[in-house]
């Protein structure tokens, strides 16, 4: 039973290995000179401003969470979809209140103005 | 499952399908209802608790175990929805005035009242795991934000963010209590997980651990030391009305499911559970009273008089394993309970009555001299005071003496005795709020609100009138669970 | 096929973590994370076990549990940003106007 699990083992193995050697190789036999342009955060890119955290707008975050609410819900189409003729008419039936419920929390967020941009 | 076999398993829980389809609409019609009468939600959400309310009454002996077991109508859950039903309704009459007084009337404040009681309807009902997480969730997420609803209001905000810290906390270990329990028996279902046990396929070891996390998740939504220090301070950061319906419903639906789940599946468990329980009960009626003491917030007050009432429900419980006492821990749990309500109404209704806004006359110097302008408010106060207290002839004493006779039936005085003496020790500071309303001299401010009066009165007159006519009400609390 | 002490093992230890998260780190959003932590130990201890069992049950559960996590983290970080934009400051040892 363990055996089954050796060729992963030794994937991982490799793997890690594999990007520890790159990174090792690169570290040892590559030339470095420094200098200050080269640590920007872009070298020869834009000058850097300001610091580099900053506030998201908040419409990012409603949206977001609206999205993870109807996006999470989908997992009950997924075992109603197997076995969706088996259970008829009564299956379609109970998916259809499932949705209009959903539709309810749709249309409040819809009328709160949650979709609105400006 | 069939259509057929469908409607009739939504006829027995017609009371909660109007609840909810009520809610959903009303957040629909809400939408169209302008700011000026938001009224009329109020009005609207208290017709459907009402219409709900009086299907539940109109088929009281109506029993059924429907949806393939995961849901039992009985005298229990019957018992119990008419008393969230109650006091939906009451919250409602609470917060109408309150709300507007304090600038925050907002018409998703009534639908999520709506969506809380279903979710404790659903806590009622409820047979199996799976149901009775969803109900614990249906029932707590509304609460999170019905607590942060005075926002920007920052001790609301802070109330509702440790409110929903802890509640998801023990959300995350009645989760893995009931995986636990799935772990060792097969099946969520309580019947199913009675038949593992009597088969002797069950494992023991994790069944007992998934039962303990069930206890301790469940008691952190009833406020049960230790796992109480959440409760002062949300008590007293939400707002008012909010605050008493969830010192009332969530209290109320956490013993639901407690009682449900450890009588009907968990007795076998009793040997180990026992004496977790007495401790439980004598450490959450010690610490809430003696804490109770030195409270001068009347909010904080009653939130540490909740964890100790905590402890009086728990007491019920405790011999919950001998199958002859069991029928009489559920009847004077679900009385106690009954008793906590009307009490807790009464001194919140109050409460909210002398409440100004920022906070003001929330102290218990406010609550001076309050007979001498206000004898009404004064009165119904001193009648919950002493239903707190457990004086006769008020429904409060009689809830004590039924849970202390239970505890007798079951054999444990030692622990009926720290019941009595935490009792005489609360008498102290319920009996202060009394004397700083007679004997002190004072300008207290208080609102003339019909809604709120009706409240007070009504709950201060069943605390007294019930306590004499008890009998009924016992017997009814007293029909049986199905099992 | 790996025992299923091994998952329960697994799920004690993430569990434990999870537990541990929200009693001692400070930050709100932290301790949210390792409520998720706590319910998703939970989960792989449903489907473990639904495995064993041959249950299909068990799996329906998880389910269950995502959906009311969601639900509960559209509710938690609508909060968390609420009070942010009063306070300026998720470190819940800086929420302390009522004394505890």
């Amino acid at each position: 039973m363990p055996q089954e699990y050796i060729p992963i083992a030794v994937l991982i193995i490799l793997a890690t290995g594999l990007a520890f050697l790159v990174v090792a190789i690169g570290h040892l036999f590559g030339p470095r000179r420094p200098t200050q342009r080269k640590g920007q955060p872009y070298e020869s890119g834009m000058r850097p401003f300001g610091p580099g955290t900053r506030r998201m707008p908040v419409h990012f975050y409603l949206v977001a969470v609206l999205f993870i609410l109807f996006d999470i819900e989908v997992v009950f189409f997924l075992p109603w979809a197997i076995v969706f003729r088996q259970l008829g008419l009564f299956g379609l039936i109970e998916m259809i209140i499932f949705i209009v419920i959903l539709l309810v929390g749709y249309i409040y967020a819809w009328k709160k103005g949650a979709f609105e941009w400006e | 499952m069939n259509l057929s076999n469908a409607s009739a398993s939504l006829n027995a829980i017609l009371p909660l399908v109007v609840v909810i389809l009520w809610a959903c609409a009303l957040l629909l019609v809400d939408l169209f209802i302008t700011k000026e009468r938001k009224g009329l939600t109020a009005l609207l959400a208290a017709i459907g608790m009402l219409a709900s309310l009086i299907i539940t009454l109109a088929r009281l002996d109506l029993e059924a175990v429907v949806f393939n077991g995961m849901v039992t109508v009985d005298g229990f859950s019957n018992f119990l929805t008419v008393l969230f039903l109650g006091s939906g309704i009451v919250a409602v009459a609470l917060s109408y005035d309150y709300l507007k007084r304090m600038g925050l009337e907002k018409g998703e404040y009534y639908v999520l009242l709506l969506f809380t009681v279903s979710g404790m309807m659903l806590m009622a009902v409820a047979s199996d795991l799976i149901v009775v997480f969803l109900a614990l969730e249906l029932l707590s997420i509304p609460l999170y934000v019905l607590a942060g609803i005075a926002t920007p209001r920052l001790d609301s905000e802070e109330s509702s963010l440790k409110y929903f810290l802890l509640g998801s906390f023990s959300t995350g270990i009645v989760v893995y209590g009931i995986a636990l329990v799935f772990g060792a028996t097969g099946t969520t279902s309580l019947a199913g997980i009675v038949d593992a046990i009597t088969a002797g396929s069950a494992g023991m070891g994790l069944l007992v651990a998934g039962a303990a996390m069930l206890l301790i998740g469940l008691g952190f939504k009833v406020a049960l030391v230790p796992f109480h220090m959440w409760t002062p301070d949300v008590y007293q950061g939400a707002p008012s009305s909010v605050t008493a319906f969830m010192a009332i419903g969530a209290k109320a639906a956490g013993f639901a499911a407690i009682l449900r789940i450890f009588i009907q599946a968990f007795p076998a468990l009793s040997v180990d559970l026992t004496p977790v329980l007495w401790v439980l009960a004598a450490l959450t009626m010690i610490l809430g009273n003696v804490v109770a003491i030195a409270q001068r917030n009347i909010k904080r007050l009653l939130a540490y008089s909740s964890i100790a009432n905590a402890g009086y429900i728990l007491l019920a419980l405790v011999p919950y394993g001998q199958s002859d006492v069991a029928a009489d821990s559920v009847a004077s749990a679900l009385f106690y309970l009954l008793a906590y309500a009307f009490t807790s109404f009464t001194a919140w209704s109050v409460v909210i009555a002398l409440e100004q806004v920022e906070g003001k006359g929330l102290e218990l110097e406010d609550y001076a001299g309050l007979s001498r302008r206000y004898p009404i408010l004064a009165l119904t106060m001193t009648v919950a005071m002493l239903s707190f207290t457990g004086v006769p002839p008020t429904l409060g004493f009689l809830g004590k003496f039924y849970v202390f006779r239970t505890l007798l039936e079951g054999g444990f005085p030692g622990l009926a005795v720290i019941g009595v003496v935490t009792s005489l020790i609360s008498a102290y500071y319920y009996l202060r709020v009394v004397v700083y309303m007679y004997m002190r001299e004072g300008e207290p401010q208080a609102i003339r609100d019909p809604w709120l009066y009706i409240a007070a009165t009504a709950s201060a007159i069943c605390l007294v009138v019930l306590g004499i006519f008890s009998q009924p009400l016992f017997a009814w609390a007293s029909q049986a669970m199905l099992h | 096929m790996v025992p299923v002490e091994y998952y329960l093992g697994l799920s004690i230890v993430l569990f434990s973590l999870g537990a541990l998260g929200v009693l001692i780190r400070r930050n709100a959003i932290i301790i949210f994370m390792s409520v998720e932590l706590m319910l998703n130990s939970a989960n792989l201890t449903f489907v473990a076990f639904a495995n064993q069992y041959q249950l299909i049950s068990g799996q329906i559960f998880v389910f269950f549990v995502m959906a009311v996590a969601a639900a509960e983290v559209a509710v938690g970080l609508a909060l968390i940003v609420a009070i942010f934009q009063t306070k300026q400051s998720i470190d819940v040892d800086q929420i302390n106007l009522l004394k505890g």
